[in-house]
C-alpha cells in the first residue's frame, strides 16, 4: 500500500526539498530570503530550523550571483538549489544560465557536471506589479545544455523537485506561483514517473489540449465543460519543456487529429510554437486542422486588473476547440 | 605599489614590504632559473602561436607579451592544492601549474572549447565572457570553507582559490557580485586582476575613476597594487596573500600594474588607438630583460641563457608539428557532451546527421 498524504504544491515541492537535503548534506538551498522567512512563498519554510546555515542561507540580491556561485560550488561536489524570487527578476543572471550553466559541461568535454537546479516561481494570476507574473519558460527550452520542468500538482511537484535534483544536468524548475496553494494527494513512496514524460491527464477523442504548469488546471476545466455540451477533450500536461515528449503528443493527435497548445506565455516564438511546427513536421498526415496556439498576448504582461483578460481562461480554450472542429 | 626589483634590475625590499621580502628569501637560485625559464618560454610560445595564427593554423590568438612576470609570478605564488579560474590571456599561469599548451592551441585553432580536466589540474577553464569566471571562483571558494578546508594549518590539505581577470573586466556587474559574495562569506579567495592598461581600445583611464586596487575595499575586500611587470613582487604578493586566505584571513584583491605590449587579439590594431611612444615606454621596462639583468648580477652565466634560447627553438618546432598534426574534432562531439543524462532532441539531430552525413558517401564529414 502507498503512502498518500494531502498537500499544496509549495508544501510538496518543501517537502521534496526537504528529503533531498536529509538524503545528501551536499544538497544546498539559497537564494533570497529563502532562509529564517522561508522565501516570499514560504516554499522553503521551516527548513533553514531543520537544516542550519550549513544548507541553507539568504543570498544578497543579486541573480548572477546566486547562479555564479552556484556554478563554483557544483565544480566544488555540491548540488545547489537556487530560488529567484520572482520570474521577472531572472534577467540580471541570464548570463549566468545561458552562457556558463548551460554550457559548463559541452566546453569542459563532460569533465565538468552541473547539478544546478533554478527554482522560479513564474505566471500571473496574483494581482502583483510589473515583473511578478511572467512566463520567461521559453528563453531557457530555447538553449541546449538547459533542462526546463514544471510541476502541474502536488504529486508531481513533490517528485520532480527530486528528480531535479538528482539530475547531473542544470534543471529550469518552473513553479506554476499561482497554484502554490492548490491541494493533492502525493505518494511518498512511489514516483509518477520521469520528469521528461508527459502526462495524459484525461483522455479524449475529439481535440487533444496540449500544456503545462498553472493552464494545466484551466485546460481540465474547459474539457470538463466541454464534455457537457457533448465534446470529447485530451488533456496532456506537458511536464517538461527540454526535452518536449513529442512521442505521448504524436500519439493523441493520431488519436483526435486536432491538437491546440496552451499557456500564459505570449504565443510568439513560444513553446507552443515550437510544439506546432513539431507536430506539423511530423504528424502532417494524421492532423485534420491545423495546430492552434493559445497564448498570451504579445505584449507586456498587463497591470493587474488586466491580467485576466490577458491570460487564456476556459472560454478562450473553447472557443479554440470550436475553432478546430470547424475544419 | 609594491616593487622588489627596479626596471633597472635591482633588488631591494622597503622596510613596509618586509613580510613580502620574506617569501623571496626562501627561494634558491634553481627557482630564479624556473621563473626565467617560464617567462621565456611563455613568450617563445606567444609568439609562435601569432605566427601560426597569421598563417592560419589558428583562428585567433590572444597575446600576453608584457604580462610574463605577472603571470609567471603569481602562478608560482599558488600552492599545490589551491584552484585557478584564469580569464583568457593566462598561458604564463597555465605554464605554471603543467597545462599542456597544446589544450590552448587547440581550442585557438577551433578543435574544441576547452575540454581539460579543471579538477585535476586545478586551472580551470579559460572564460570568455568578461568576469563570468570569478562568480566560479567565488562560488568555489565557499565550497572549500563549507568543506572546512581553511584556517586548520594543515598545508597538505587546505587550499584557497584565486581568480584571474584584467581591467576591462573590472567594469562587469560580476566582478561586483563576487566582491560582495566572497567578502559576507569570507571565502579564502584572492582576486588577482592583470590592469594590461587596455580593454581592446579603452584605456584604464575611461573605465575607473579610483584605482583598481580600491575597487573591492567598499565591499571588505582590501587590496593592493603591484608592479605586475617585477616578477618578484608577482610571486611574493601573490605567494603571501595566497597563505593569508588558506589561513582563513578573507578575500583579498591584487592588481598588477603591467601593460599589453601586443594586440588584445589578432583581430586588434592598436595603433589605431595609443600612441607608439607609449609602447616604447613600457617596452623598456619589460620583465624578462628586467629579470635576466637580476640574474647576471646574481652571477648566472650566458650558458644559462643559451639554454633557455635553444630550448626556445625547440619548444617553437614541437608546437607548430603538433599544431599542424591536429585533426578535426568527429561530428559526434558537437552533441556528446552537452547533457550528462540522455536528451532525446540531440540524440535524434545525431542519428538524423550521420545518415545525412553518410549519404555522402566518401565526401562525409568523418
Amino acid at each position: 500500500m502507498s503512502n498518500f498524504v494531502e498537500l499544496s504544491i509549495a508544501k510538496a515541492i518543501n517537502a521534496g526539498l526537504r528529503k533531498c537535503m536529509q538524503d545528501n548534506p551536499k544538497v544546498l538551498m539559497f537564494g533570497e530570503d529563502v532562509a529564517q522567512l522561508g522565501g516570499v512563498f514560504r516554499v522553503t519554510e521551516g527548513l533553514h530550523a531543520e537544516f542550519g546555515d550549513k544548507q541553507i542561507f539568504n543570498s544578497p540580491i543579486a541573480e548572477s550571483g546566486i547562479i555564479g556561485t552556484a556554478i563554483g560550488l557544483a565544480m566544488r561536489g555540491y548540488r545547489s538549489v537556487t530560488e529567484i524570487q520572482f520570474d521577472g527578476f531572472i534577467f540580471p543572471a541570464f548570463d549566468q544560465i545561458t552562457t556558463q550553466l548551460a554550457k559548463m559541461q559541452n566546453r569542459s568535454e563532460g569533465f565538468t557536471p552541473m547539478p544546478v537546479v533554478v527554482r522560479v516561481p513564474y505566471g500571473g494570476g496574483i494581482g502583483a506589479v510589473e515583473h511578478h507574473s511572467e512566463s520567461p519558460e521559453a528563453y531557457f527550452a530555447h538553449t541546449a545544455g538547459l533542462r526546463v520542468v514544471t510541476p502541474s500538482n502536488p504529486n508531481d511537484a513533490y517528485w520532480m523537485i527530486q528528480q531535479a535534483i538528482l539530475s547531473d544536468d542544470p534543471v529550469m524548475f518552473f513553479e506554476p506561483k499561482r497554484r502554490y496553494w492548490q491541494k493533492g494527494p502525493v505518494n511518498l513512496d512511489e514516483p509518477p514517473m520521469d520528469s521528461y514524460t508527459a502526462s495524459v491527464l484525461r483522455q479524449g477523442t475529439q481535440v487533444t489540449i496540449a500544456t503545462y504548469g498553472p493552464m494545466t488546471a484551466v485546460a481540465l476545466q474547459a474539457a470538463e465543460i466541454a464534455a457537457s455540451e457533448g465534446k470529447s477533450i485530451e488533456v496532456i500536461d506537458l511536464r517538461s519543456l527540454s526535452p518536449i515528449d513529442f512521442p505521448t503528443i504524436i500519439e493523441s493527435v493520431k488519436k483526435t487529429g486536432r491538437l491546440i497548445v496552451a499557456h500564459e506565455a505570449s504565443s510568439s516564438f513560444s513553446v507552443s510554437s515550437e510544439v506546432s511546427a513539431r507536430i506539423t513536421e511530423d504528424a502532417f498526415y494524421h492532423l485534420e486542422a491545423p495546430v492552434i496556439r493559445v497564448g498570451g498576448f504579445d505584449v507586456p504582461y498587463p497591470a493587474a486588473k488586466l491580467e485576466e483578460v490577458f491570460l487564456p481562461d476556459a472560454d478562450r480554450l473553447l472557443e479554440a476547440v470550436d475553432r478546430s472542429l470547424a475544419y | 605599489m609594491v616593487q622588489l626589483l627596479s626596471p633597472a634590475g635591482d633588488y631591494a625590499v622597503p622596510k613596509e614590504w618586509a613580510t613580502y621580502g620574506k617569501y623571496i628569501d626562501r627561494l634558491s637560485e634553481a627557482d630564479f632559473l624556473k621563473f626565467y625559464r617560464d617567462m621565456a618560454r611563455m613568450r617563445r610560445f606567444d609568439k609562435e602561436a601569432e605566427a601560426l595564427q597569421r598563417q592560419g593554423q589558428l583562428g585567433l590568438w590572444i597575446p600576453a607579451i608584457g604580462q610574463e612576470a605577472a603571470q609567471i609570478g603569481s602562478g608560482y605564488g599558488v600552492g599545490h592544492n589551491d584552484h585557478i579560474f584564469p580569464s583568457y590571456r593566462e598561458h604564463g599561469v597555465a605554464i605554471t601549474h603543467g597545462i599542456d599548451l597544446m589544450s590552448i592551441l587547440k581550442m585557438l585553432r577551433g578543435v574544441n572549447h576547452g575540454g581539460w580536466n579543471p579538477e585535476e589540474t586545478r586551472f580551470h577553464l579559460y572564460a570568455i565572457v568578461l568576469g563570468s569566471q570569478v562568480l566560479h571562483a567565488t562560488g568555489y571558494a565557499m565550497g572549500v570553507k563549507m568543506d572546512g578546508m581553511v584556517g586548520n594549518g594543515d598545508l597538505e590539505n587546505d587550499l584557497a582559490v584565486i581568480s584571474y581577470f584584467g581591467d576591462g573586466a573590472t567594469a562587469e556587474g560580476d566582478i561586483s557580485e563576487s566582491f560582495l559574495f566572497a567578502a559576507i562569506n569570507h571565502s579564502p579567495i584572492v582576486f588577482f586582476c592583470q590592469n594590461n592598461q587596455w580593454a581592446i581600445s579603452s584605456s584604464v583611464a575611461s573605465q575607473t575613476k579610483v584605482p583598481l586596487y580600491q575597487r573591492g575595499s567598499g565591499f571588505g575586500v582590501p587590496g593592493i597594487r603591484i608592479d605586475g611587470n617585477d616578477i618578484l613582487a608577482s610571486y611574493a604578493v601573490t605567494a603571501k596573500h595566497m597563505d593569508d586566505a588558506r589561513e582563513g584571513s578573507g578575500p583579498f584583491m591584487i592588481e598588477a600594474l603591467t601593460y599589453r605590449i601586443g594586440a588584445h587579439t589578432t583581430s586588434d590594431d592598436p595603433t589605431k588607438y595609443r600612441d607608439s611612444e607609449e609602447v616604447e615606454y613600457w617596452k623598456a621596462r619589460d620583465p624578462l630583460a628586467r629579470f635576466e639583468t637580476f640574474l647576471r648580477r646574481q652571477g648566472i652565466k650566458q650558458d644559462f641563457f643559451d639554454e633557455v634560447a635553444e630550448a626556445g627553438e625547440k619548444l617553437s618546432t614541437e608546437i607548430r608539428e603538433a599544431t599542424f598534426a591536429l585533426k578535426n574534432p568527429p561530428i559526434e562531439n558537437m552533441f556528446k557532451y552537452v547533457y550528462s543524462d540522455k536528451h532525446p532532441r540531440i540524440d535524434e539531430q545525431l542519428d538524423w546527421l550521420r545518415k545525412y552525413e553518410a549519404s555522402f558517401g566518401e565526401d562525409a564529414h568523418s
